[in-house]
């Protein structure tokens, strides 16, 4: 065992750069020097960061109709306040400032998407692991039940879910979408698993005699996760949008004092056509904004996390 | 008593195929019926070709898999009668060393977590100081030193993760390790240092081994006995020196010859013996010997038709040929056999 | 003239932010018409991508070739895509280690055979693919006009790597370049390709590089015998020779180290300590070194260069003794 000895001195030497750092470590450095990453995560942060500062970096009180603006809309003739001054992007269609319903709008908007993709991600988390630990018929049911779920369209489910409550508001917009998004983890969760399932550690924790909690719970799950939150990075983009299209259909929030993204949008589609369009440029180019932000995120971490791009 | 008796192992897989009910349209034979015996302290090197279900044997052996049919009794005690927690419970006494280290060690574990799970799953590990010099005690043992333990498994070389693997199956003090390809997936170089190890600490803690390899050098090299497979049977078992000087089963001769040996005049002089075709599908064998159809000496009786038993052919020396005694004697010599063409794979 | 001569080949693995790492350092061997030159080295030693940098395979982005590799006098490092294109599979052919993914899992063998034939023999379709079928006949494949017609995961292992080597040999090349043809195989396969390798090069003017981590292999085919380690051939020597007496550390260490058939039961392996690293540089000394079990201080500090040493080449500056009779 002398010989052992001397083996050990010169991987030492190779290797005390990343001593001791996990996967995940070592997935975070790789990403910290991608371009994609970093542009959305910026745009991401940027996002946050408006969305919790946003009463107070709004210059207006975004559910006050301004006089000044108002005099300068004639709604029957479509004609709305223009650019002046501190109003940067005007007056919306009742007079209020334009610019500072948009900041605010993002706080209803990451609350939203936020919540939604929380409580899907735990659906999903609960029906995955389920599904992935026990196999059988449970395994089956479940399955079943989020292949249902799946075939319907995500929007029209979305509609239906949020009709179930009667009344609209911004909780059942984030019930609604949440549901659309569980199916999404369930199957991702499960997938992820099964192959953990089959993966030499599990079958060698077998091996030792491990307890079947503790197989599922310290071997396969925290294997199976990385994707997952992935994934929820993504899924935040597709609630937002959701959530804006369900508030653009009407079935949001009906009261505009606190604004949203999608309801704003709503509201301006009547003077779409008119040649008003920036009421609803505004709004939408934000969404799009936000969604690829999150969206750049989640797939470079996906590429990140893929053990094929490990070197 | 042996200390692990098999007997009469089988495990088939259903082939299953359908879109709503599954149908179950074939079985893969992967272990059919075999039957050994390994004593307390000794090697038993399981040697054979990639689908000649060795490694299944391993699994099902440890009701990793479970066996279609036939027992595994270890020290006594049928593990076929297990239920679930007694066997959890038992399988402290049988550990098993994985071909790929990388895989079968938990990446997101450090050294530490993954030596202490098996200890805690059976608790071994309720002190803590005792713990920490067990630790210690098991890493100095497999040739790692005390700083490993905060690292991951991805920070080794592939030789040191074999160590950790091997100081994983040691930690829970077991009776007998099966080791499935343990040094298959390592550089030559470092095949040695395991293979010394696994020595050095049969040695140390008087364990009993069953190794699992395709390479019948390694095999050799480790195993006091051997037993060849070919599709889903034992063909031949013997002591490695014996194996070596008289292989008795047409299947051990071709195999034995056809190992490259680093040694241009061996190389240059020795006779081969090569096979024709390929390894039959397990899911399709051949009736009567399951090596009929590339065998050099097979005859135009029984060969065809009857499945050869594994029988003593002379003291410690079991073979399955109907024609050992005509071939060992030199009154049958080989022939050419004709390339069956069989598709073998689905 | 030599066949193949390659001089100083050097490849270097350059990735933005990264260290550069050179994988083949150096490198020179020549290859005579009908010989077979064996590279033999454990993972890393550039045994592989030096058959790619030979071939022109390698990709365009992210590396640096320098050297020379001159094939029947013609430099292949200075060609362009198209001349490469047109010597691949005429001049030069490849037989790779997994023939499951090297071969097109759409086309059917037969057409993958007549490709070949049609690009560089310009021969017909049809006339190409009966070709075909004598070809697959005769590395041996069973029943070859109904093959013909097969796709690749049809065929077991061991056809298709038959196949493969139908392929590599369509258009006689002059040169066959074999990296690790056998290591996915069974042991009673690997037998029967290796037969077949020596059986069709034997006789013929093509010569063979066979690379290949397996000592075993090499000692029963190879005339010359190439150990790499680290990027650099460290010892070279006719095999009779080279197998005899090993003269550099690591040679005579992989010979130790390797559980052998014929030797007696119970004789403890000698390894070699350590394992391969990922980025030794020779810069600061022998690559060796660390492992060595011949080390003396020059070791690690000068890197020693491959000389001529009583008709070995030998890159060692304490080499292991001859003992006297040997050799």
């Amino acid at each position: 065992m002398v010989l052992t000895r001397k083996k050990d001195r010169v991987d030492a030497l190779a290797s005390t750069s990343t001593e001791g750092m996990s996967l995940a470590a070592s997935a975070f450095r790789r990403l910290r020097r991608s371009p994609v990453f970093l542009t959305g995560a910026v745009i991401t942060a940027l996002f946050v960061l408006i969305a919790l500062f946003s009463p107070l970096l709004a210059p207006h009180d975004p559910a006050t109709q301004i006089p000044e603006l108002i005099k300068q809309t004639v709604r029957a003739r479509n004609q709305f306040a223009p650019p002046q001054g501190s109003y940067l992007l005007g007056g919306d269609q009742l007079g209020r400032d334009l610019f500072s319903r948009l900041l605010v709008g993002s706080q209803q908007t990451l609350l939203v998407g936020v919540l939604a993709t929380l409580i899907g991600l735990t659906g999903g988390l609960i029906l995955g692991t389920l599904a992935g630990a026990t196999a059988g018929w449970v395994d089956t049911t479940v399955m079943r039940f989020v292949d249902v779920l799946l075939s319907i369209p995500n929007l029209l489910l979305a509609v239906t879910i949020s009709a179930l409550f009667l009344q609209a508001n911004q909780f059942t917009v984030i019930v609604a979408v949440a549901i659309v998004q569980i199916p999404v983890f369930a199957r991702l969760l499960r997938g992820t698993m099964l192959a953990q399932r089959a993966s030499d550690h599990v079958l060698a924790a077998r091996a030792l005699g491990v307890k079947r909690s503790g197989i599922v719970f310290r071997h396969m799950l925290p294997n199976s996760l990385g994707p997952v939150f992935v994934q929820a990075t993504i899924v935040l983009a597709t609630s937002i949008i959701d959530a804006a299209g369900l508030s653009f259909l009407g079935l949001g929030n009906p009261n505009d004092d606190s604004p949203e993204w999608g309801q704003m949008l709503s509201n301006a589609q009547q003077y779409i056509t008119s040649g008003h369009a920036d009421l609803a440029f505004w709004p939408a180019c934000a969404i799009v904004v936000v969604a690829l932000g999150f969206t750049l995120m989640g797939e470079s971490a996906r590429d990140a996390l893929d053990p094929k791009n490990r070197r | 008593m042996s200390l692990v008796e098999v007997d009469d192992l089988k495990v088939h897989f259903p082939i299953r195929q359908g879109v709503f009910f599954d149908r179950t349209i074939g079985h893969v034979y992967a272990v059919d019926g075999v039957s050994l015996s390994i004593e307390r302290g000794e090697t038993y090197g399981l040697v054979g070709e990639s689908g000649c279900g060795k490694s299944t044997l391993g699994r099902a052996m440890l009701r990793l898999v479970e066996p279609t049919a036939g027992t595994t009794t270890v020290d006594g005690t049928d593990l076929g009668s297990l239920a679930a927690e007694p066997l959890r419970r038992f399988r402290r006494r049988l550990q098993m060393i994985f071909q790929d280290p990388l895989s079968s060690l938990d990446p997101r574990q450090s050294v530490e977590a993954l030596l202490t799970e098996g200890m805690r799953a059976h608790d071994l590990a309720t002190d803590k100081a005792a713990t920490a010099r067990r630790l210690r005690e098991l890493l100095d043992a497999v040739g790692l030193g005390a700083n490993a333990l905060r690292k991951y498994p991805h920070e080794f070389s592939g030789g040191q993760r074999q160590r950790i693997g091997i100081a994983r199956a040691l930690a829970l003090d077991p009776d007998v390790i099966i080791a499935d390809e343990p040094v298959s997936a390592l550089d030559v170089s470092v095949q040695a240092q395991v293979i010394n190890l696994l020595d050095d600490l049969q040695r140390e803690f008087g364990l009993t081994y069953l190794v699992i390899a395709h390479d019948l050098a390694v095999v050799r090299h480790i195993s006091d006995r051997i037993g060849v497979m070919y599709l889903g049977g034992v063909v031949e078992e013997t002591t490695s020196e014996q194996l070596y000087r008289e292989p008795l089963h047409p299947y051990t001769k071709a195999l034995l010859s056809a190992i490259p040996v680093p040694d241009p005049v061996t190389e240059d002089s020795r006779e081969q013996i090569l096979l024709t075709g390929d390894l039959p599908s397990p899911s399709a064998p051949p009736p009567g010997c399951r090596f009929h159809t590339r065998c050099p000496w097979r005859q135009e009786t029984r060969c065809a038709e009857e499945r050869p038993e594994l029988v003593e052919f002379a003291p410690g020396h079991r073979v399955a040929c109907h024609y050992a005694k005509e071939i060992a004697a030199g009154e049958i010599v080989p022939h050419v056999v004709p390339v069956q063409d069989s598709v073998s794979s689905a | 003239m030599s066949l193949l001569e390659v001089e100083d080949l050097t490849v270097t693995f350059a990735q933005k932010g990264e260290r550069p790492f050179t994988a083949v350092d150096k490198v020179s061997f020549t290859v005579e018409p009908g010989q077979t030159v064996g590279l033999v080295g454990e993972s890393g030693c550039g045994k592989s991508v030096t058959s790619l940098a030979i071939m022109g395979l390698l990709p365009k982005r992210g590396n640096r070739v320098s050297g020379s590799v001159r094939f029947a006098g013609t430099e292949l490092l200075s060609l362009s895509d198209r001349q490469l294109r047109d010597r691949r599979g005429s001049d030069l052919a490849m037989v790779f280690q997994d023939p499951l993914t090297s071969l097109n899992p759409v086309v059917t063998i037969g057409v993958q055979v007549a490709e070949v034939l049609e690009r560089h023999e310009g021969l017909k379709r049809k006339a190409a693919l009966a070709k075909a079928a004598e070809l697959l006949d005769q590395v041996g494949i069973p029943d070859p006009h109904r093959r013909v017609g097969e796709y690749p995961h049809q065929l077991s292992g061991g056809m298709r790597q038959r196949a493969l080597i139908a392929i590599a040999l369509a258009c006689q090349p002059k040169l066959l370049i074999a990296d690790e043809p056998t290591t996915a195989l069974d042991v009673t396969i690997q037998a029967q390709i290796l037969a077949l390798l020596r059986q069709l090069v034997a006789g013929t003017d093509t010569a063979l590089i066979m690379i290949t981590h397996d000592l075993g292999v090499v000692a029963g085919l190879c005339d010359e015998v190439n150990v790499l380690y680290a990027g650099r051939v460290v010892e070279r020597g006719e095999r009779h020779e080279l197998f005899a007496a090993p003269r550099h550390p690591y040679t005579n260490g992989l010979l130790a180290s390797i559980p052998r058939l014929d030797a007696p039961r119970g004789e403890r392996l000698h390894p070699i300590t350590g394992s391969v690293g990922d980025n030794i540089p020779w810069s600061g000394g022998c690559a060796f070194a660390p492992r060595c079990s011949n080390e003396i201080g020059v070791c690690t500090e000068t890197a020693p260069e491959l000389i001529d040493t009583e008709g070995r080449l030998l890159r060692c500056h304490n080499p292991v003794a001859l003992v006297k009779g040997e050799a």
